[in-house]
């Protein structure tokens, strides 16, 4: 038995490495072989509809699973598995995108920081033109 | 001026009832600060505004790493900058702190200077606090091969030269650890980056208390650190 499991160990290792590569990789190869294999998948599925005996049974056989449906869950958790680790790094990406643009946003509109130091560099508060703050206090309280 | 040459980034959100007097404090030894609003929904940005700071407004909220990142890229935009200090907008920390950890960069041997709120016995953090604070400190040693005794304080001086390479991604809480995280792995003309930590006190006040975070957060920061 230990002989066994120890080849099931490497054997669950290397699928799960590859599923691994398959279902989160962004390169042009491994998104290519992922909709060959949704192809596949799709195409299984009509011939599973148009002859249901015994398809599902029949692979997860000869895949050393029991059931056709013990098949497709596990298939189905994998798949979501990829879906959950692509979505956030796909989520991640988008944000970074709109924290710089964002970013770009604040600055663009601010005073320079050149020009923030030349009006009130002296280390005074901004007095002639704007109220002292504790009558702003006062003024904005809403 | 003496500390015309310092920055104080200051991340705004939501601290109008103490903001104006944080900065006015503050203003009386570093003339240059900059609030970056990170779209307050209240009069923060204005209060900043008025009490002499310069604001700097997120038009969406994006937290507090990226407002951060945001107050380095304006600072920087001041070519008579040397050092940009972190500083929180709540009025936990002493800017008599701030005025030491500058006083201790500018002896010119190290680049960046942490503070730490475990250096001395002034603090008052409750015993599961600082429980959680040591953990998440030895997790940023062991990762990020830094020596440090507080990771996680929000006061740190950093040179201009180390500002320039900063670039937080970590938009939410895990930032401090992506900045002890940049630093260690940072060089200048080839060398590592020194640092040194200066004892801070953090003062937990009621008002501080009650915006402060929850333990539960360090779950938070831990996973945002390992799903990068």
């Amino acid at each position: 038995m230990s002989r066994q499991s120890v080849i099931q160990i490497l054997l669950i290792a290397a699928v799960l490495a590859s599923a691994w590569r398959l279902l989160v990789g962004t390169g042009q190869r491994t998104q290519a072989v992922r909709r060959l294999g949704l192809l596949l998948l799709l195409g299984l599925v009509v011939y599973s509809i148009i002859d249901p005996s015994k398809t599902w049974t029949n692979l997860a056989r000869a895949l050393g699973v029991g059931r056709g449906a013990d098949l497709i869950l596990y298939g189905l958790a994998v798949a979501f598995f990829g879906f959950v680790v692509t979505t956030y790094k796909r989520f991640r990406a988008m944000e970074t995108r709109y924290t710089r643009l964002a970013r770009r946003i604040a600055l663009d509109e601010a005073r320079p920081a050149t020009e923030h130091v030349r009006q009130t560099g002296t280390g005074e508060t901004l007095s002639a033109d704007v109220t002292p703050p504790p009558s702003v206090k006062a003024a904005d309280a809403d | 001026m003496q500390n015309d040459d310092v920055w104080l980034v200051v991340p705004l959100y939501n601290e109008a009832a103490v903001i104006a007097d944080v900065v006015h404090e503050a203003r009386a030894v570093f003339p240059n600060i900059v609030c970056v609003d990170d779209g307050s929904t209240d009069a923060s940005a204005k209060r900043a505004e008025l009490a002499g700071a310069a604001v700097v407004r997120h038009p969406v909220n994006l937290g507090q790493g990226a407002a951060l990142q945001t107050g380095f890229a304006y600072a920087l935009g001041d070519p008579s900058m040397r050092y940009v200090v972190t500083y929180d907008a709540d009025g936990q920390h002493q800017i008599q702190d701030v005025d030491a950890m500058v006083q201790r960069i500018r002896r010119g041997d190290v680049q960046v200077v942490f503070g730490s709120r475990f250096l001395d016995e002034r603090n008052e953090a409750s015993v599961p606090k600082r429980a959680v604070l040591r953990a998440a400190v030895a997790y940023t040693n062991v990762t990020t091969g830094t020596r440090l005794t507080d990771a996680h304080n929000g006061l740190r001086v950093l040179r201009r030269d180390v500002v320039e390479k900063l670039d937080i991604t970590q938009n939410r809480m895990a930032h401090a650890s992506e900045i002890v995280a940049q630093i260690g792995s940072m060089r200048l003309d080839g060398a590592k980056v020194a640092y040194a930590e200066e004892p801070v006190h953090i003062l937990y006040t009621d008002y501080s208390r009650a915006k402060g975070q929850s333990l539960w957060n360090a779950v938070n920061i831990l996973a945002e650190l390992i799903w990068r």
